[in-house]
């Protein structure tokens, strides 16, 4: 049997003692899933989607990406599984204000230490792919929240990452944007077979994925096909 | 990560805070400006001295005459005539000695054509010229046959060539020194200023003989005011100090327990004190100067911590998508970097400007050297990579939650 991609099991996080966020968290995902991870606010869905973006640390348990155990990686390492296995598209876009679009779409490859020509013409393509080739130099606030979102997606596309996390992509936008967002993340899970974990609230944003977890006081409540 | 793009992100960094990264370039801009100003004072201070020391001649002593003392009331250095031209030859025997010069100085008045000029004349012998490395440039210098048969004959100072004789050459014309006709043998080369400040250029040298009995009549037949003496190397100048107490002693018969009529000076080791002392205090103002830059610093340290927390979301952005610690470290480092070298670049501009002016309106030598610039450049890069250091270091250790989460 092939590993699964994610790996997680008896995962626990707690800030203070006695207050778990995530209580003894188990499940497996494959490559090629797209699985919507759901729960009310303070539900500890988001603090699960930054441990499986090895963004922060669980007190317990194991997490294994692609099996190799998270908790064995010093921080480099885990930046480089970051870098090369991982591209985050979240709620507030999170692009480098400062920098031009293609600039922020090249900045992963930047540190993949690619070099400036090979960065330019990789963001050009992907920012052709999210259909906003004409707005390679502008800035992020000269366009709109979906226009932001679809360079962020670029922008997590670029490494080629084989997982895509997304905390509430939809949460800024409008709901005929944010459907337009989603049909993004379907037609790459579909056609290019990249497994996408999705944080919502929505559960008609939800209702997209073909694998829904349902998160209540850090627990998983259910995990069934949607 | 890649310098070009180091480079470029501390740019985009630093035009985003134009104000601010003005004022925190000013504070290296002093530091640096500071620096430099102070060194070209202090250096060129510093050349001023070495210059006068070199002219002075080296290994030298001055033999002065002793003090009279009246009913008590002494009177200064050389005011009794106890040295003679005998004790110059005596010295002169000395196996530590190279050369001996007895000098009889006076004030004269010196007249050619209608112009005129007083200036000091000295009587002296032909190896004052060695003992003070004093070459004549034009003509030739008197010889031993002239001190013998105290001919009318000089050597002139620059300074008086140019009084006198303005563009004509001085070399076979006659002046007149106190009324009585002088051949111009010969013009020496520039000197410059002694270490006090005096111009060594304006001067006349005469045989000695021809001072004693001619210029200026004198009571004590074979007087003379101080002798220099210049010994063989710098390793026997204690020993002739030694010698030359000596040997007065006994040639002036003064007894143990009695006060020399006599006093020797070792010129060379006062000239070294004076340079000693310059360096000290060139040292010192770049000391204090180097003070604002340290201040430079903590101001480059100051915004980069604020800028640091400002951008805490920006970092968290980074690391989420795969910059490492030391790409973080590096790219803050660069940018402290940045600042303080564009900083001391227009440091260096201003500091020399202000030296510049500071020669102008000062009459004092200034001199910028390019290691100063060099080691401005080298302290100000040190100063942004030290105070750099830590917000880099700051922003480096952040945790990659904790930053994205960070309002």
């Amino acid at each position: 049997m092939e590993r699964p991609l994610i790996s997680v099991s008896g995962l626990s996080k707690y800030y203070l003692e006695n207050m778990p966020v995530l209580k003894d968290v188990s499940f497996n995902i494959e490559s090629g899933e797209f699985v919507a991870i759901m729960g009310h606010s303070g539900s500890g869905k988001s603090t699960l989607m930054n441990i499986l973006g090895c963004l922060d640390t669980a007190t317990d348990g194991h997490y294994y990406l692609e099996g190799r155990d998270t908790a064995a990686l010093n921080s480099d390492e885990l930046a480089l599984l970051r870098n090369r296995l991982i591209g985050f598209v979240f709620q507030g876009f999170n692009l480098l204000p400062r920098s031009s679009i293609l600039d922020n779409i090249g900045l992963p490859l930047l540190y993949a230490g690619k070099s400036k020509a090979e960065r330019r013409e990789k963001a050009s393509m992907m920012l052709e792919r999210v259909g906003l080739a004409q707005f390679g130099d502008r800035r992020p606030n000269q366009l709109s929240g979906g226009q932001q979102q679809r360079v962020a997606i670029a922008r997590a596309l670029v490494t080629d990452p084989k997982l895509i996390l997304a905390d509430e992509p939809t949460g800024n936008l409008d709901t005929q944007t944010g459907g337009d967002i989603m049909k993004i993340f379907q037609t790459l899970n579909e056609e290019q077979n990249i497994t996408i974990i999705l944080v919502t609230h929505e559960a008609d944003i939800a209702a997209h994925a073909k694998r829904l977890i349902r998160v209540v006081d850090g627990r998983i409540a259910t995990d069934q096909p949607s | 990560m890649i310098i070009g793009s180091l480079l470029g992100e501390g740019w985009e960094a630093m035009r985003a805070n134009r104000m601010r990264t003005l004022l925190t370039m000013l504070g290296m801009v002093f530091g640096v400006g500071a620096v430099i100003m102070m060194l070209a004072i202090g250096q060129g201070a510093q050349l001023m001295v070495n210059e006068s020391i070199a002219s002075m001649g080296s290994n030298l002593f001055i033999i002065l005459s002793g003090s009279t003392s009246a009913g008590g009331l002494r009177q200064g250095s050389g005011t009794v005539p106890t040295l003679t031209l005998a004790d110059a030859q005596a010295i002169g025997e000395l196996p530590e000695i190279a050369a001996v010069a007895p000098t009889l100085p006076n004030n004269a008045q010196l007249i050619y054509a209608s112009n005129n000029w007083s200036t000091q004349v000295s009587g002296t012998t032909p190896a004052y010229l060695e003992v003070r490395e004093w070459p004549v440039i034009s003509g030739e210098a008197f010889s031993d046959s002239d001190i013998r048969s105290a001919t009318r004959v000089l050597l002139m100072g620059q300074t008086v060539a140019r009084n006198l004789f303005g563009d004509e050459n001085p070399v076979g014309k006659m002046v007149r020194v106190k009324n009585s006709p002088f051949l111009v043998l010969g013009i020496l080369s520039s000197k410059g200023q002694s270490l006090d400040g005096r111009d060594q250029d304006d001067t006349v040298f005469v045989p000695i003989t021809t001072a004693q009995r001619q210029l200026f009549g004198n009571q004590f037949p074979g007087m003379v005011r101080f002798v220099m003496v210049k010994a063989k190397s710098a390793e026997v100048m204690d020993k002739a100090e030694r010698s030359m107490n000596e040997l007065l002693k006994v040639r002036h018969r003064i007894h143990p327990g009695q006060e020399d009529d006599f006093s020797v000076r070792n010129l060379t080791a006062v000239a070294q004190a004076a340079a000693g002392t310059t360096k000290a205090m060139s040292t010192m103002l770049g000391a204090i100067a180097s003070v604002s830059l340290l201040v430079g610093g903590i101001g480059i340290m100051n915004i980069m911590l604020v800028s640091v927390t400002e951008r805490t979301r920006e970092i968290g952005i980074r690391m989420a998508i795969g910059a490492r610690r030391r790409d973080i470290l590096l790219q803050f480092l660069f940018e402290a970097v940045m600042i303080s070298l564009a900083g001391s670049f227009i440091g260096v501009v201003v500091g020399i400007a202000c030296a510049y002016f500071f020669s102008r309106f000062n009459d004092a030598l200034v001199v910028v050297t390019l290691s100063s610039v060099l080691l401005a450049f080298g302290v100000a890069v040190a100063v942004g990579v030290f105070f750099g250091f830590y917000p880099a270091r700051k922003a480096a250790d952040l945790k990659p939650i904790e930053a994205l989460r960070f309002q």
